[in-house]
């Protein structure tokens, strides 16, 4: 499947913390993906201005990889359309309920040891293993 | 506009540009704008990729320093007992069925695909159509909880306008 990267993974790692930090140190928001992009759905929050240079910057953070020579052939995208957007309605809706994601409860969260986003960064992890685990092992037939 | 506005706007859009920026290539630097890379990460009973465990360690450790600094700041400008929440972290509730289920439910959509919301966004720099279909989706699956949570309060809390009230200018984190 992909190889083990170590030192890419802790360098990308270390800045999406570096991100996380300056967000929260200079702007005093917390950089939690899935409530920044809610919150344009929302009428009565407000002050949009912040979140779509945030969500925007994410964007051209990746062209900026592109430009500084990385290289992004090696994206794979194997799910089909209909898994595309069950798999989203099911983000959607499962990041407003359960209040974040992997950046909101995972790195924001568990960094400043909230038990809400620690018992939630468990669950999510495990239930996406599992679902993993069914589509490859049990129903793919370990592709 | 007096330039004093006008520097206070730019440092309000500013800051959030560049912690996007440097958010979408720490997404591209690890991979994990990679669903290929994420699934194998997830898959721990087939070729395990453990990379994205090194990715996520090393953002908690940047993470933690911060909000080291962040208390310190809050203290030293804060008269004791006063305990300021950045904006988007109000206390909250502890761990309840909304939390559990939800993350849940997120898990599940994020082992279908392999993208959870940061890098399905970021993917959208890639122009092609899948992270477009997902963001999409993901847009729409956000609203459904919008109708759905607005209807059930206005079932619950009709004598209640002010819970209303404390619901929305609480957001989650």
């Amino acid at each position: 499947m992909t190889d083990f990267t170590p030192w890419s993974a802790l360098a990308g790692g270390a800045l999406i913390g570096l991100a996380s930090a300056v967000l929260l140190l200079f702007s005093g928001r917390v950089a939690g993906v899935s409530s920044i992009t809610a919150g344009l759905l929302s009428k009565q929050s407000g002050g949009n201005g912040w979140r779509l240079a945030f969500l925007g910057g994410l964007v051209i953070g990746v062209w900026v990889y592109g430009a500084l020579g990385g290289s992004l052939d090696q994206v794979r995208i194997d799910a089909g359309w209909p898994l595309l957007v069950i798999g989203g309605l099911l983000v959607g809706f499962g990041t407003q309920l359960g209040g974040g994601c992997t950046s909101g409860h995972g790195v924001c969260g568990i960094s400043r040891f909230s038990s809400r986003s620690i018992v939630a960064t468990a669950l999510f992890m495990a239930s996406a293993g599992v679902t993993v685990f069914l589509a490859r092992h049990a129903i793919g037939g370990g592709a | 506009m007096n330039r004093q506005r006008l520097a206070v706007l730019s440092v309000a859009l500013l800051i959030p540009l560049l912690s996007g920026v440097i958010f979408g290539l720490g997404l591209a630097v690890s991979q994990m704008i990679n669903p290929a890379k994420v699934l194998a990460f997830l898959d721990v009973a087939g070729a395990w990729d453990p990379s994205l465990a090194l990715v996520m360690a090393s953002a908690l450790l940047v993470m933690g320093v911060a909000w080291r600094l962040q208390r310190r700041r809050v203290q030293a400008a804060a008269p004791a007992g006063l305990s300021a929440q950045p904006a988007g972290s109000a206390p909250k509730a502890g761990i309840d069925t909304p939390l559990t289920t939800g993350a849940v439910i997120f898990g599940a959509g994020w082992g279908l695909v392999g993208f959870c919301p940061g890098p399905a966004l970021a993917a959208l720099a890639l122009f092609r159509p899948e992270p477009l279909v997902f963001v999409a989706a993901m847009l729409a699956g956000m609203q459904l909880h919008r109708a759905w949570q607005s209807r059930d309060r206005d079932r619950d809390s009709e004598a209640d306008p002010g819970a209303d009230q404390l619901k929305a200018t609480a957001p989650a984190d």
